[in-house]
């Protein structure tokens, strides 16, 4: 295979969903730990931050939509949180199974292409952060910080976000010679985003050259249409907002794709 | 070329990394109910040519003819029909013995309810009846490699594809697979096997080539090879072995 084949279009089919339920059925052995683990990191921010520096800033401000800052701080937990269990599920966990139990091989042997072995990969790391995400959604209802209907809305796209951050994920596993690599990634590419797409301030606090580069950050796209879920009110220009998601999402899983053939099929 | 009889015909393969060939111009045909062993020192060219005629490397020119489907094209069609035991575990190491089974059926797209009616049998088979709810932590590297030969049948394949099964068993473990693979051979399965064991291929192997270099050097049986190349023993202690002639055709350096 040359590189014009490693990158040519994938080739989907519903055998993905055999590497899924794979992956699901590990997952159900320690789903309460799990849930619980990825729940404690986001809560004590969003209580932290939320009620510590929340306490120090009036009840309800325009710039936090006219509520309380942890009201704010919530709907952008729940994109972090989303983000982050994405990311760490197509870096960590999808990096032991392709590179230190060969699980990858191990299905390939069967008549599963390596195509639907990534997009399996993918739809179960944008699931695992979509449990993630919406944990973290009912710990908000319970404490009375969203009361719309229109926060049910919130679930599609924090899906669609878990997506657009487990396709990218995949695309440092494909090119990460050990877990050491990943560090890489959170510290130039994760922390900064979650700084710079709305999740902890407004937008509007930052330098307009830096609002201008916040544009093109997927994590800035899930805000801006996840808060205003939680708020209650449909989000302005929502389609461009699920454009970009699924742009980041396709191309990515492309790209990912082309260079897992690259390491794992030449 | 007649491919109903024929599980396997590969016509003048060619693999390159970079500027070396590692599969020059090689071409075999393996016959229904055969045992067919790829032979060769350490780097010779024998996995690269597996991964080729299971579609999970593309060949840089030559045709391959698995199972009736042309490969790469129809790999995964192929696939559907073969039980592959890799040369190192990958067995999943989250899963019991049976759910190990269990998911890989799945992977064939077999119904649970099927593969759950195939698991004790595949199990006693493999001598790990009583290791159902077994951790692979707890499993040794033969039972390991059992576990992996049961897998690779939980399709029923016509053809098993097996690179270096008994590498790094003891005698008995070895013994054990050996005698396994016979009992498959006369229920009609075919067999492409590599090995590094001389004494593994004379026991097994109806055909055989030997590869040094991407290149088959001999073909033949077993009792063939050795009447042809080693006419008089090495040693008057012993009658002459394949071993004899693949360190004569491979020569004695160190290939790794």
């Amino acid at each position: 295979m040359n590189g014009t084949t490693h990158f040519a279009p994938p080739n989907m089919s519903l055998r993905a969903i055999a590497v899924w339920r794979r992956n699901y059925m590990v997952w159900k052995k320690l789903a309460i730990p799990s849930i619980l683990g990825n729940l404690a990191d986001p809560m004590i921010y969003m209580f932290g931050l939320g009620y510590g520096l929340g306490g120090l800033l009036p009840a309800a401000l325009p710039a936090f939509g006219g509520g309380s800052y942890i009201a704010f701080l919530a709907a952008g937990t729940v994109c972090a949180s989303t983000m982050n269990a994405a990311s760490f599920e197509a870096l960590y966990s999808a990096f032991a199974r392709m590179h230190v139990q060969k699980s990858w091989e191990a299905i390939m042997n069967a008549p599963i292409s390596l195509d639907d072995v990534v997009l399996g990969e993918l739809l179960w790391a944008a699931a695992k952060a979509t449990l993630s995400g919406v944990a973290i959604l009912i710990v908000v209802a319970v404490l009375g910080l969203t009361h719309s209907p229109l926060a049910l809305w919130a679930i599609p796209a924090i899906f669609l976000t878990g997506l657009a951050f487990s396709a990218p994920g995949l695309i440092v596993t494909a090119l990460a010679p050990s877990y050491d690599f990943f560090m890489y990634y959170f510290t130039l590419f994760i922390t900064p985003m979650t700084l710079l797409s709305g999740v902890f301030f407004p937008l509007d606090q930052l330098p307009a050259g830096i609002q201008a580069l916040a544009q093109v950050l997927p994590l800035t796209h899930a805000v801006a249409l996840i808060r205003p879920l939680l708020f209650g009110e449909v989000p302005p220009a929502a389609l461009l907002h699920i454009a970009v998601l699924v742009t980041v999402t396709v191309v990515c899983y492309w790209v990912a794709l082309g260079l897992t053939r690259r390491r794992l099929l030449s | 070329m007649e491919t109903r009889d024929k599980p396997l015909i590969v016509d003048n393969l060619h693999k390159r990394y970079g500027d070396r060939d590692v599969v020059d111009g090689i071409s075999f045909s393996i016959a229904k109910g055969e045992c067919f062993g790829l032979l060769g020192p350490n780097g010779a060219g024998k996995t690269t040519t597996l991964r080729c005629c299971l579609g999970l490397t593309a060949p840089d020119a030559g045709g391959i003819t698995l199972v009736g489907e042309p490969v790469p094209a129809r790999a995964r069609e192929a696939r559907q029909r073969i039980g592959v035991v890799p040369q190192f575990d990958n067995l999943d190491p989250d899963f019991s013995s049976a759910e190990n089974l269990l998911v890989f059926g799945r992977y064939f797209g077999l119904d649970d309810a099927t593969t759950r009616s195939r698991i004790p049998g595949l199990l006693a088979f493999a001598g790990l009846t009583g290791k159902t709810a077994a951790n692979m932590r707890t499993l040794s590297g033969g039972m390991k490699r059992r576990l992996t030969l049961a897998r690779a049948l939980i399709n029923d394949p016509e053809v098993l594809v097996l690179d270096e099964p008994t590498t790094g068993l003891d005698p008995q473990a070895r013994h054990l697979i050996w005698d396994r693979l016979q009992g498959l051979l006369a229920d009609g399965k075919t067999i492409l096997l590599t090995t590094h064991f001389m004494e593994e291929a004379e026991r097994l192997c109806h055909r055989l080539v030997i590869m040094d270099e991407g290149r088959i050097i001999a073909e033949g049986t077993p009792q063939a090879l050795i009447a042809q190349h080693m006419p008089v023993s090495p040693s008057s202690l012993r009658p002459a072995n394949l071993e004899d002639v693949f360190l004569k055709l491979t020569g004695h350096e160190l290939r790794d």
